[in-house]
Order: C-alpha cells, then structure tokens, then sequence
C-alpha cells in the first residue's frame, strides 16, 4: 500500500520544468514532462551533486546543469556513456494534485541519502 | 579452484589487463596492492587536468567502486615489501604474507630527477602524478615556475600552468624542442607558438645549481650565472622504471624488468605490464603500446596464445593552439631524402623523411590534417614512388583509387588504437557499429572514442567509412544534435523560409526525430525563433539553460551569482552602498570585481535571489545579464572626461550603447567596449565589437575575443559622429541575430561569412537592420529582474517543505 502525500497542483511545477521538495535529509526534484506525467528523484546528478531540478527537460529525460549528463527520469540511470544513478521514488498526479509516498521518502531518510 | 592473481600497482597498463582479463571472463580471485591511496586514473590525461580543460573526477578510469563490483581485493596505499619466488607468497607493508599463483608487476616508473645541488628543497618536484598536478594548480597567477625539460611532458606542464596565469619559464639542454620528435625548423615553430603564450623559453640551457632560502626553492641558476627565480621548479626530464621490486626478487632486470613476446618474466609465474617493462630492448612511456601489453599479458593469463609486437609509434602534443604530430624516425641519415614544405604565413610546416621510395618518418606542424595518413604510410612501408610530386600535399591530392585514404583505415588491424584518451581500439568502435551506432555522436557515446581531446574524431568517421561503405557519408557539416540530420544554417533557413513561428513547428516541418528535442536544440532553437519573430514568438523558459531561465548564474555547487548593471562602468556611492547592504544581507561570501567592470556577488542561494534582486531595483539597479547569451557589458576607459590623450567622450557613448543595446539576446555573450584614443585601454580590440575614438571620429571593429580564442577585431568602418557609430554597431548586431549559428561568437560567424559581406550588408541593408533591432528591443528591452520579483518570485521556493514532518 502506498501512503500519497499531497505536494501541491500539477500546475505549480511548469510544464518541462521541475520543483524541489525538502526533506529532512535533503532535497527530491519533482518534474513534469511535456505529456503532464510526474517523476520524483534526488536532486543530485550522481557525476557532481548538480541540482538536476535546474536542469532542461526533454522526452523522460533531464539534463544536468552542470556538466550536462543526461539522467533518465524513469529509472535515475546516466544516459549514454556516463555510469551512475540517482534514486528515483513513487510519484503521480490525481485530480490535478502531485502525489508523493510518504514512506518511501521516509525510507530514504532512514537509508541517509546524501542532500 | 580459482586461481590467485596478485597485481602491484593500479595504472593505466593493469587497469586495461584486468578490464580485459574481466571481459574474457577469467576465474581469478584478484588482489590489487597500489602505492598510490587511488585506484586508476587516465594519466595522460593529467595534463588537461592542469590547464583547467577537465577535472581530476573526469579522468578517473577504475574508481573503488568498479573494482569491487568485479571481487578485486584493493589494498590502496599499500606497498609490496618483498618476493618470496619459492614460497609463491609476497609481504605487505604491513607484514601481512599472501599466497599467489600468478603475480603480475605493474610497478610503472619514477621521474627522472638530475642530481643538481638543490635537488632536495622544498618546491622541487616532478611531473608524475596527481599530487604533483595538485600543485602546479595551487601555484596560482603571477607566481613564477622554471620547468627542466622541454619535451614533450615539459611543455604540457609549462602550457597547463601558463593557462593558469603563471610566469612560467621552460628551461631545455639541448638546441630545440622536443628534439627526440621535432627536427629544428618544427622546433622553431612550436617554440614561437609557446612564446605568443608567454612561456620564456630557454633552449641550449645547462642547469647548474637550484637555490633555495630556508629550505624552499628561491631560484635557478644556469651554467652561464643567468638565475631564473621561481616559486616552483618541475623536473620533468625522462622516466625510469621502477625495477627495485623486481630486482629485489632476484628477476631478470635491465633498463626495465625483462619480459618475452607473453610478457611473462624470467619467472614463468611472473608477468609484467607497462612502464616497468624491457622488451627487445625497448622501454615504453606511451599509452597505446602499453594497452597491446595489458591485453597479450590477460591473454596469457587466460592461457590464449598471444604476442606483443613493438610497432610505430606517433605523438601529438596536447597544448591546446599548438598542433604538432610526429611519428617515425626522420634523422640524417646516409640514402636519406627530405620532402620539405613550409608555408611561413600561415606557420605550415611538414617534412618527410624517405628512404628507398618509403615514407621513414613525418613531422607536422599548423596543419596536421593529414597525419593518419602519412602514419599509415610509415607503417605499411607502402611504396610512394608514384606520388612523390605531390606525396606533400597530402591525400587529396593524390588521384586513384590506390591512393584512398580509407585504405590506410581499412587496414588497420582491430586491436590498432584510435582514441588514445580512453584507449579505444578500431574493433570496439566495429563491435558500436555492427550494434547500431552508424554516426559520430553514437559510437562516441557508445564507446566513448573521440569524447575526450577530440584529435581523433577524424580517424573515427573514416573506421565509420571504411565499415557502413556507402550508408556513411562524412557529415559536411555537424546536425544540431541527435534529434535532427539538419544543421543550425538549415534550420535557420526553414525557419524564415517557411515562417516556423514556433517550436512546435519547427519539429514538425524539419522532422525532428524526438517528441521535444533536447538540452542541445532547444536552446538554439528557441533563440532563432525570438530573433526572427519578435512579435509573434513567445519566449520559452524551458528552452532556456538555467542562466537564462533564472537571470543569475548557477555556481558548481549549485548557488547563484548575481551582477547588477553598472552602465558603461560608472557607479555612484549610493549604489555601491546598495551593494554592499545586499551583500550583507543575503550573506554573500564573495564580491568580486568582474573582466568587464562590474561587481559580482558570488554564492547566493537560489531562493534568495528574488529578494537580492529587490533590494537591487528599489537602489535603482537593473540585472547585468551577466549570465546570458545577450549584450553583457560596455566596457570604457575615461575619455576626455579626465584623461589627457581622450579624443571623445568614450564613458558618454559606453553609457549610451549599453542603454540602447541591453537586453538584447544574441547568439552568444556579446561585449563592447570604447576606447577613448588608440591607447585603447579599455581593450576594445578583443571584444565582440570594439570602438577606438580618434580625432576624426570613431573606429568600429568586430570579431574579437579573448575566450577560448584570443582574437583581435578586424575594422568594420570610420563614422565622424557617435549617432551613426551607435546605428552601424545596432546594425552588425542585428545582421549577427539574424545570422548566426547559436553559440557562434562573432568572430566565428565572421570567418564563415566574411568581413566583406558584413561591410557590404551593413552599407546596404543598414536601416532595415536598424529597424528590426528596434522592433525586437521593444519587446526585450526590459528587466528581467524586476518581472521574475513581481510575477514570479514564487517558483524560487521549493514546492514543499516537509523538512518539518517529524520523521518517527
């Protein structure tokens, strides 16, 4: 069973674009793609830490700030030639509202994920 | 029973043997010992670490983590002691004894150090590893370093360090350059290239003693009484293998530890791989015979016949602006011919060595195009007879099909290396291809061959060549990205030609292959679609790298910067108040002066920047654009204000172009600067577009920069009054928005269409480029500041805050 969390509408995070949430041990980057779909990932590229919810948005992919990885949204695996990944968590929209689990953020608290 | 592998020292000759003894599937349990506290990093890769060009991060090859997802025992840090051969068992440092079936050496080699008096101070070093790298790079601007030896390591540190701002002097025994790979006229050129980069260069340079002052390095002094102070002196003369360890255990050692064609040691149990190794009498310190060994020394271990064979070897120099190859054996000799060909203006050289109607060596200086080819040439012994009129030129002039420079390729045998960087043989970029990767930028991220220095990319596109045949074609010129075959000129063209006013549209009618592009088009196609329709396009944050989306520009750790405009490089107290409150306020930790006069307030958090910038407004401050591909800043020298050689007043028109041109986006950054007399001390000749002011009126010129490339303008035209200087400087920047290929600078768009054309647009075309710029500066001309504080502050907080839930 999941336990949802409400976050806040759809619209407050611009389309191909992110927001970030805090949390106790650092901050989730919540995106939405062009088709209105939401993903929940730690917003720290796993090359430099870069806060990926600056990054450009394209197809189901985001791309690092700093030095350009491309990080895939789905899964939180690097892209192409780069090796890495970033923890991805539940995430949907329902009735217009961002959905987030509140246990699995809670587990990644427990599990001391690096801000 | 799994085997027991012992491997001393984790380089760059044991990093390859283990990824292919992992590759093969070998069944050993591994244990790694390395003196070094690290794992594998790319050392010829150091040098790009040093002049800035990558990060240490970039060029670790093997971290921890790959070693342990392959069950390697990594002993990082620690040193073998000693060898028992019998007993089958080396002690660690630490007295710990293991057990091994095969013991492979990798122990690398030690800087040459000269025994000159002083050797032993403080500041002494060489130029081996990371640590070393570390502190050429803490050396910092404006201190001085002498480096002994100008071969090719040498020069990569004295470049890497000049690039950083240090005084740096390259002291050489012999009488030029690099003298193992470069004849002297090649020399000659090398070390003019590395004076215009303000190197000291100090050829036929016997050191005699190093001086020093309370243990530290004060100085050096040359045979002649000449000294040469320094902060730092690197030896950066030869390397030696490192044989003690060998020696100790009583193996077969000369210059290095003997090995035979299986890289097996006098011991049948013992291997040895790398810098370390003597083969044939021959010792090794490039990359890719060492990447040969590694693969025969898995091969061995796997029980698979194999055999190392020397082969020819070539050099590229990496000093960014320098392009040097060499490769073969050109020294005098008796039956000797030389092919010379020089080309002063444009600092060409190219000589060749022949011998019995073969190529037996090249050297390559400017124009190094053609190298592969020459090489192919060393090595397959072809015999040139037929093309020896023209054998100089190169390739492309060499009719029929025999003289195919795909040949050459198409003959390479798989394991011949083509990415020296990341070590990438022609089989691998082969094995990309047969799974999918038919261009460039596939078997570049597939493989990772050509994404380091690039050098090779043109080896790659021929192995592409040679293997699709007919379904290749050598892009004329690069596409956007992967989302589109059409270069930035084509889409440009679609654009105005079938009036795309969107992106949207853009996708649609030039078949973009991805349902929203990506970070690489987005960006551009966003600026051409703003540029051509002003009035119609709306501008699309999401296409825009987050400097631009958030007006400030994002540091490494992920804070903000902040410069407010400071017109044409006047302030008042009251705003340098201002400044310093917000800098108080929003705890700044650094407030810095920037290159074009302005002050930069560094490290602001991304959700204070609405408020900093409020603060800045209500002082009448307006955002400096610091972080966008638009008009940044109007550079000025005083002018006849207070100056006593001013012609004009140059501050006046500074103040009067960045009002009228601010808030304009450009392909690229956009600087100006107006030097008030041919003094020019507002250094208008390396910038974008530049005005000199003399007696008679204004001198415009265009296409400098001091970037990446250090250019200097070229004149665009005379004007006697400042209205029609500001008209002709709004003109050309239209004529630019229109035209250029994003991320080109002006410079680079110049040299594609040529000065000429510019002059002869601006003559003819000049008030209906006027006009447009007003049109678009109508729309854009506007603070983009006080528009995100008034509209969209909000979108700076997080989007939620659950740091508050107590987390049971």
């Amino acid at each position: 069973m999941n336990d949802w969390i409400d976050i806040a509408p759809l619209e407050d995070v611009p389309l191909r674009g992110a927001r970030m949430v805090k949390t106790p041990l650092g901050c989730v980057a919540v995106f939405r793609t062009a088709s209105h779909e939401v993903f929940a990932l730690d917003n720290a590229c796993p090359h430099k830490a870069g806060p990926l919810a600056e990054g450009i948005v394209h197809g189901k992919s985001v791309t690092c700030p700093l030095h350009n990885w491309v990080i895939s949204l789905e899964t939180g695996e690097a892209q192409g030639a780069d090796d890495g990944r970033v923890a991805t968590y539940p995430a949907k929209v329902s009735d217009g509202r961002i959905l987030l689990d509140r246990a699995f953020l809670r587990a990644r608290a427990t599990a001391g994920v690096p801000a | 029973m799994t085997q027991k592998l012992i491997v001393i020292g984790a380089g760059m000759a044991t990093g390859r043997m283990l990824e292919d003894l992992f590759d093969a599937g070998a069944a050993y349990d591994v244990t790694l010992f390395n003196a070094e506290p690290r794992g594998n990093y790319n050392r010829i890769m150091l040098s790009p670490v040093l002049s800035g060009e990558k990060t240490y991060d970039e060029i670790v090859t093997h971290d921890a983590s790959w070693y342990e997802s392959h069950g390697v025992t990594c002993r990082f840090g620690e040193r073998i002691v000693a060898i028992d051969r019998a007993a089958k068992t080396v002690t660690a440092q630490n007295g710990d004894v293991l057990s091994y079936d095969k013991l492979v050496f990798g122990t690398g080699s030690n800087p040459f150090m000269i025994p000159l008096p002083g050797h032993d101070l403080n500041g002494v070093i060489a130029y081996r590893d990371l640590e070393d790298t570390q502190r050429m790079m803490d050396l910092g601007p404006a201190h001085k370093c002498v480096v002994i030896g100008g071969g090719l390591l040498g020069l990569e540190a004295a470049a890497g360090m000049a690039a950083r701002g240090v005084d740096v002097t390259v002291v050489h025994i012999m009488g030029h350059l690099m003298e193992r790979q470069l004849d002297e006229a090649a020399g000659y050129l090398l070390r003019k290239a590395l004076v215009d980069k303000g190197i000291t260069v100090k050829c036929s340079a016997n050191s005699s003693e190093i001086l020093g002052e309370n243990g530290q390095v004060r100085a050096l002094r040359l045979d002649d009484g000449t000294e040469l102070p320094c902060d730092l002196l690197v030896m950066a003369v030869g390397i030696r293998p490192n044989v003690k360890l060998a020696q100790d255990a009583g193996l077969m050692v000369g210059r290095g530890v003997h090995v035979d064609d299986q890289m097996v040691t006098s011991d049948a149990d013992v291997l040895a791989v790398g810098e370390c190794v003597e083969h044939d009498g021959a010792i090794f310190g490039l990359v890719a015979p060492l990447y040969d060994q590694a693969r025969v020394a898995a091969q061995t271990l796997m029980n698979t016949p194999a055999q190392f064979v020397q082969k020819e070897l070539s050099t590229k120099l990496k000093v960014t602006g320098c392009d040097l190859f060499s490769a073969g054996d050109f020294a005098d000799a008796e039956g000797r011919e030389d092919i010379v060909f020089r080309d002063p203006a444009r600092g060409v050289y190219r000589r060749l060595v022949i011998e019995e109607n073969v190529v037996k060596g090249a050297v390559m200086y400017g124009d190094t195009s053609d190298s592969n080819w020459f090489f192919g040439l060393i090595r397959d012994k072809t015999d040139i007879s037929e093309m020896r009129d023209t054998l100089i030129f190169g390739p492309a002039f060499q009719g029929g099909a025999p003289l195919d420079p795909l040949a050459a390729v198409a003959a390479l045998p798989r394991d011949a290396e083509i990415c020296g960087c990341n070590g990438i043989c022609k089989g691998q970029i082969e094995d990309a291809i047969a799974t999918g990767a038919t261009d460039l930028g596939a078997v570049r991220s597939t493989t990772k061959a050509s994404g380091s220095c690039g050098t090779c990319t043109g080896l790659v596109e021929q192995v592409l060549a040679v293997t699709l045949g007919d379904d290749f074609v050598v892009p004329a010129a690069a596409s956007i990205c992967g989302c589109t075959d059409m270069t930035h000129e084509d889409v440009r063209r679609m654009i105005k030609s079938q009036k795309l006013t969107s992106m949207a549209a853009v996708w649609q009618e030039c078949g973009w292959k991805t349902s929203c592009g990506c970070h690489l088009c987005r960006p551009a196609l966003n600026f051409y679609l703003l540029a051509d329709w002003p009035l119609d396009y709306k501008d699309d944050p999401q296409s825009r790298f987050i400097n631009e989306r958030k007006h400030a520009n994002i540091q490494k750790d992920g804070t903000f910067s902040v410069v407010p405009r400071m017109w044409g490089g006047i302030t008042t107290p009251d705003e340098l108040r201002a400044i310093a409150d917000a800098a108080d306020r929003y705890g700044v930790p650094t407030v810095k002066v920037t290159g074009g006069q302005r002050i930069d307030l560094l490290g602001v958090r991304g959700e204070d920047l609405p408020d900093i910038w409020a603060d800045l407004n209500a002082a009448g401050m307006v955002s400096g654009h610091a972080y966008s591909k638009g008009l940044r800043t109007v550079k000025t020298c005083v002018g006849t204000d207070h100056c006593r050689f001013g012609t004009q007043d140059s501050t006046g028109l500074g103040i009067k172009l960045e009002k009228e041109l601010w808030g304009s986006w450009t392909p690229h950054k956009l600087k100006l600067a107006v030097s008030g007399c041919p003094r020019n001390c507002a250094e208008a000749t390396c910038k974008d577009i530049g005005v000199i002011c003399v007696d008679s009126g204004y001198q415009i010129s265009i296409g400098g920069a001091a970037g990446m490339d250090v250019r200097e303008t070229e004149l665009l035209m005379q004007v006697p009054t400042e209205q029609e200087a500001i008209e002709a400087i709004k003109a050309v920047t239209q004529l630019y928005r229109e035209n250029a290929k994003y991320l080109d600078r002006i410079y680079k768009w110049k040299d594609k269409v040529g000065l000429e054309w510019i002059k002869e647009r601006v003559d003819t075309d000049g008030p209906a480029l006027v006009a447009r710029f007003e049109i678009s500066q109508s729309i854009y001309r506007k603070d983009p500041w006080a528009d995100h504080v008034e509209t969209k502050a909000q979108r700076y907080q997080p989007l939620a805050n659950l740091s508050l839930e107590a987390a049971e």
